[in-house]
């Protein structure tokens, strides 16, 4: 198992005794616990991002507090604006153009062509995302089913659990070389359906958010409980009703455990594969704000840092929502 | 011949196109193109994408996920010889000439002014030679110290630019030895280049992992604005109008959409003259347009600094160099093959090239390489649509592709492309016929 709870029972407890004898038991204590508590933590926090913000002073000026960083999302979002009012009339312009073509060569097909503007910072949250969801879906149904077979079978577990092991603590950044020759090399075809950069993300992301998944499901299959697989066995339950009826019912709480390891995982490489390989997404925002160096480009660094973090907790917050709905066992934490 | 008019000309082949550049001032015809509305008179519709470094936007034109490209001239050279990754790339179409500046650390500053002279105002006397960073770099060397520089790509403008000021003062910048496979090209060196990416190049610089770089624009005008650095010298004073980026597109994609080709090449010569017409009137709006984020991205201000025909070298020392950027007159945009063949012959000077050629093999390559064909089919056609004037351009029935000989090196010695040999012969450090590592 690779995760460690922490058994919060064992903790030895510090009590601010005047505090919680005051609050304890009542409705207050909850609105305290879930509204104030965080509130105060999230001020405090800005308090001493302002203030140390003010004390360091980069050869690109100042770095950012919550004011600058703040302007920059308005920035950010105007420019996303200007961009869309850009790309009407581009449409305007090759709708014209293609009558125009239409007029002289009326043998002609008129194609729409995609907008050829900049990718805006909205853009690039979208394509992020489209990116992690498809690497993560398509390192989902690699895992599970290998996950259960390795589970299900001592044999297999022998024979790939070396493999695993060794690729398991491999960064991304080692694989994306690797990944963007082997792309290069056998996706050639000259007018492709998906961009070679998406590729490229996707399947970095998904060799390095499979063997969290691989190794959960594996260990959830393997320890099912032995009284159900003797009811399969009395049964003579065929292979694939008795993954269907137990195996899988039966191992969903670990499964799940390892989904939402492996999401977490596949946001943190996507961001790192974008900024090295410039791939779109916000991690080549990142990177090309770092390399402009202009007075505004920390600000929209960390804009992007905020970004990034937010989603990274919103989409393990979501599977943690999913993780509690398909799953019986209540005990999941947070 | 080539086609009269655009009716002859035909419409693109390929009309969904993605073009490569690197965050330098000098990819501004790419960026007027696409913004003006170039590209679209053509029937182009054109994504225009930054890369990370030189390698990486070489990698995406050889395999395709680049149509075409920004490059440095030695890059399609230097891929068609088969020097680094080999690669059949053309180039029909000229960038900018000049453009880039060697800059010093701070601290080396300090250390070469004693060793200049001064005008009468107090300001050190331009152009700075290398002969003042002499004495630096031999005392890092008696303290056996190594002196770091930078550089952004083995077969850049701007390695042999480094090499020719470091060598002009009796600096050796270090040889090449492919055959016994040393890339790194700091045999005998007294002074160590390496590669870093253009817009890394400050930041390295104020880690103190280099003591100074050469680089094209905004990157030494940052160095002045961020206080860190000092530029010395400017490519003009070390070669006045050398050619500098080429745009480069594969062999086998000219051929494949030769109407493309010819389209893309007007698209850029109109850009290019848009960016020098009425003597640089439009270089304020081209600024603004290289200043947003998906371009250069860095200050409007800083950008502006070189752009509008100024260079700031120690801060408040700004000085008017009305040719920093050229983009369109002296014939900038027209692929000569001399211009090819100069950066043959520093190839060979530093060995990147091991063994001695003859002249033939010179001016072979280079006709391979720069195709004023292409260029001069798309010229001809805008002369016809009175999109330009013949005046504009070299008289197409006589142009040979080559110069006459130039004059305006900082070292004084003088480049004739029909003689590389003999050229090569002149220079007190590097290579000479028959020398071989």
């Amino acid at each position: 198992m690779n995760t460690t709870t922490v058994n919060a029972e064992k903790l030895p407890r510090f009590k601010l005794p005047q505090l919680s004898d005051v609050f304890n038991g009542t409705l207050v204590s909850g609105a305290i616990r879930l509204v104030a508590l965080p509130l105060a933590g999230i001020l405090a926090f800005l308090l001493l991002w302002s203030i140390t913000a003010q004390n360091i002073d980069t050869s690109l000026g100042k770095f950012p507090g919550p004011a600058a960083v703040m302007e920059q999302f308005n920035s950010l979002y105007a420019e996303h604006q200007r961009s869309r009012e850009k790309e009407q009339a581009f449409y305007q312009r090759q709708e014209k153009r293609n009558a125009e073509r239409l007029a002289k060569d009326p043998s002609y097909e008129p194609k729409i062509r995609a907008y050829t503007g900049k990718e805006t910072f909205l853009d690039q949250i979208v394509t992020s995302l489209v990116t992690v969801m498809s690497g993560f879906l398509l390192a989902v149904a690699i895992a599970i089913p290998l996950g259960i077979a390795i589970g299900l079978s001592k044999t297999l577990n022998n024979a790939i659990n070396p493999i695993i092991q060794v690729f398991k603590p491999v960064s991304p950044l080692a694989w994306l070389p690797l990944v963007t020759m082997v792309v290069s090399a056998l996706y050639t075809s000259p007018d492709p359906m998906v961009a070679k950069s998406f590729l490229n993300s996707l399947i970095t992301v998904t060799l390095c958010c499979l063997w969290p998944m691989v190794i959960n499901t594996a260990v959830g299959v393997a320890g099912i409980d032995k009284d159900l697989v003797n009811v399969s066995k009395v049964l003579r339950l065929p292979a694939l009703r008795h993954v269907q009826k137990i195996v899988l019912p039966a191992s969903v709480p670990m499964i799940f455990t390892g989904m939402r390891l492996s999401l977490g995982v596949a946001w943190m490489v996507l961001i790192a594969a974008e900024m090295l390989a410039q791939n779109p997404g916000l991690g080549k925002f990142v990177w090309d704000e770092f390399q402009n160096g202009s007075s505004n480009s920390l600000a929209r660094i960390m804009a992007a840092v905020l970004v990034i973090g937010l989603i990274g907790f919103l989409l393990d917050r979501g599977m943690l929502a999913l993780q509690k709905l398909v799953s019986w066992d209540k005990s999941v934490h947070q | 011949m080539a086609p009269a008019t655009a009716e002859e000309l035909g419409y693109p082949e390929k009309e969904e196109l993605t073009f490569g550049f690197i965050k330098l001032t000098d990819m501004a015809p790419i960026a007027i193109a696409y913004e003006k509305g170039f590209f679209e008179d053509e029937g182009l519709y054109v994504t225009i994408e930054a890369q990370a470094n030189w390698k990486v936007l070489l990698d995406g034109v050889i395999d395709g996920r680049l149509d075409g490209a920004h490059m440095l001239a030695g890059q399609p050279i230097a891929a068609t010889m088969g020097f680094g990754t080999k690669a059949d790339i053309i180039t029909p179409f000229s960038m900018d000439l000049n453009g880039n500046g060697i800059t010093v650390s701070n601290a080396i500053w300090e250390q070469m002014k004693p060793n200049i002279p001064k005008q009468a105002d107090g300001k050190p006397v331009h152009p700075i030679k290398a002969d003042a960073l002499k004495p630096v770099v031999e005392k890092y060397k008696a303290d056996g110290k190594p002196f770091n520089m930078g550089m952004v790509f083995p077969v850049s403008t701007h390695n042999y630019e480094l090499r020719y000021w470091l060598a002009a003062g009796g600096i050796h910048p270090g040889y090449y030895a492919p055959h016994k496979g040393d890339t790194s090209g700091q045999i005998d060196a007294d002074a160590l280049l390496s590669v870093t990416p253009p817009p890394q190049m400050p930041a390295t610089l104020e880690a103190g992992t280099i003591y100074g770089y050469c680089v094209g624009e905004p990157w030494n005008q940052q160095a002045v604005f961020k206080d860190i650095g000092v530029p010395v010298v400017t490519d003009y004073e070390i070669w006045k109008d050398n050619p500098e980026k080429v745009f480069g597109i594969t062999k086998e994609f000219s051929e494949k959409y030769p109407n493309t080709t010819v389209r893309i090449t007007r698209a850029l010569i109109r850009a290019a003259m848009w960016l020098d017409e009425n003597n640089n009137a439009n270089r304020p709006e081209a600024v603004k347009i290289l200043s947003q984020s998906n371009y250069v991205g860095a200050d409007y201000d800083v950008i502006a600094n070189s752009m509008t025909g100024t260079f700031e070298y120690e801060k408040g020392d700004k000085r008017d160099v009305p040719d920093f950027n050229v983009f369109f007159r002296y014939n900038a945009t027209y692929p000569y093959y001399s211009d090819a063949i100069w950066y043959l012959t520093q190839m060979r000077r530093w060995g990147q090239i091991s063994e001695d050629k003859p002249d033939e093999w010179y001016k072979e390559l280079a006709a391979k390489v720069y195709r004023p064909d292409i260029y001069a089919a798309a010229a001809k056609s805008l002369i016809d649509e009175k999109l330009a004037s013949a005046e504009q351009f070299p008289d197409f029935a006589t142009e040979d592709g080559f110069r006459s000989p130039q004059t305006h090196f900082i070292d004084g010695i003088v480049y004739n492309g029909q003689e590389p040999n003999a050229y090569i012969e002149k220079f007190s450090i590097g290579l000479k016929s028959g020398q071989k590592l």
